[in-house]
């Protein structure tokens, strides 16, 4: 990566936004890492699922769902895979202006999370858009990975997850990545109608597929205007999502 | 399936995803339709699970300590509170209706 045709002003300017964002998203590890281990995973796999997941919706959900026990692993499998797809939405984007092949490309891959996309998007110079979203990728990745780390260890002293009030510390943790999303008409008719599947089916289909019938909540509100688009009740970006 | 076992895959399933955007032309998922359950999927799925996280234990409907720590969360988003603020906080009320007997 070349950077010689930015000045010493932006690229600083890039740079303090990529670090920034990396250090402030990077601390939330710190409840991933504590709620993984309170779900029953062990330190090792909390953590490989910041370094190998690494995307920070589908990791809560993972564990969340999985905290009800290994039976219940496909579908936690199929709802961490079905919130990572708006990764390869944003890979769609910033394939555009990275150019990258080869191993370059799967790292890019792997870093293609909010934030990296949206300080990238952000930049108006192409060489600021690769700069800040290769930045701002590595600095969530080192955070992310080294706050999980302190959380798993800290959740592992902790004893009785449900003394301490952990497994209502998930259900906040999916509320705060929920609530900057709920932006339109549509949003809120999808959130409640979800709702309303996941309670009526808990009762009588095994735990993690009541979130996955819920996910049909999402196509009946977007197909019931026959594709019409409603405007957002607010700007809507990448990264507004505070976990990667 | 283990847990190791499920955690690879799960990390597999994403990664695959996010390579996925990397070979796909921009053109194939322009569409509106397309655009709004991609949109409204996450919505969907994180509405969903703090339903079950909150209100089931197992395969029972419950209400608990659980349910004022989500409204207290709820409470705390709108006062724009910080991720961590929200988590600690929700947390904190559900541990002190515990202790409480709640």
């Amino acid at each position: 990566m070349t950077t010689a045709g930015l000045d010493a002003g932006r690229r600083r300017a890039v740079l303090r936004q990529a670090w920034s964002v990396g250090i402030a998203t990077g601390a939330y590890g710190i409840s991933f890492g504590a709620l993984g281990v309170a779900a029953g995973l062990n330190l090792w796999l909390v953590q490989a699922l910041s370094a190998l997941m690494f995307t920070g919706g589908s990791q809560f959900a993972f564990v969340g769902i999985i905290a009800t026990g290994v039976g219940a692993a496909p579908s936690a499998i199929a709802t961490a895979a079905l919130l990572g797809i708006r990764n390869g939405l944003y890979g769609i984007q910033t394939s555009q202006f990275l150019g990258v092949r080869g191993a370059r490309r799967v790292a890019a891959a792997h870093l293609t999370i909010d934030e990296s996309t949206a300080v990238g998007i952000a930049q108006p110079e192409d060489e600021a858009q690769r700069l800040g979203f290769w930045r701002t990728g590595i600095a969530v990745f080192v955070f992310w990975n080294a706050m999980t780390f302190v959380g798993a260890l800290l959740g592992n002293t902790v004893g009785d997850p449900k003394r301490y009030g952990l497994d209502a510390a998930a259900a906040a943790a999916f509320c705060a990545l929920l609530w900057p999303r709920l932006r339109s008409l549509d949003a809120l008719a999808t959130s409640a109608l979800a709702i309303c599947l996941a309670l009526a089916f808990a009762p009588f289909v095994p735990a993690g597929i009541p979130v996955l019938v819920a996910a049909l909540a999402a196509v009946v509100v977007a197909l019931r205007h026959g594709g019409r688009h409603e405007a957002p009740l607010r700007a809507e970006a990448p990264g507004s999502d505070p976990t990667p | 399936m283990t847990a190791t076992v499920a955690v690879l895959l799960a990390c597999g399933a994403c990664f695959v995803l996010k390579f996925v955007g990397y070979l796909t032309p921009a053109r194939w998922v322009s569409g509106p339709r397309t655009s709004r359950i991609t949109t409204l999927l996450p919505v969907a799925l994180l509405s969903a699970l703090i339903a079950v996280q909150a209100f089931t234990t197992g395969e029972r409907l419950v209400l608990d300590a659980r349910a004022v720590a989500v409204a207290v969360a709820l409470i705390l988003l709108r006062l724009r509170a910080n991720f961590i603020v929200v988590v600690v906080g929700a947390a904190a009320v559900a541990a002190v209706l515990r202790a409480l007997g709640g």
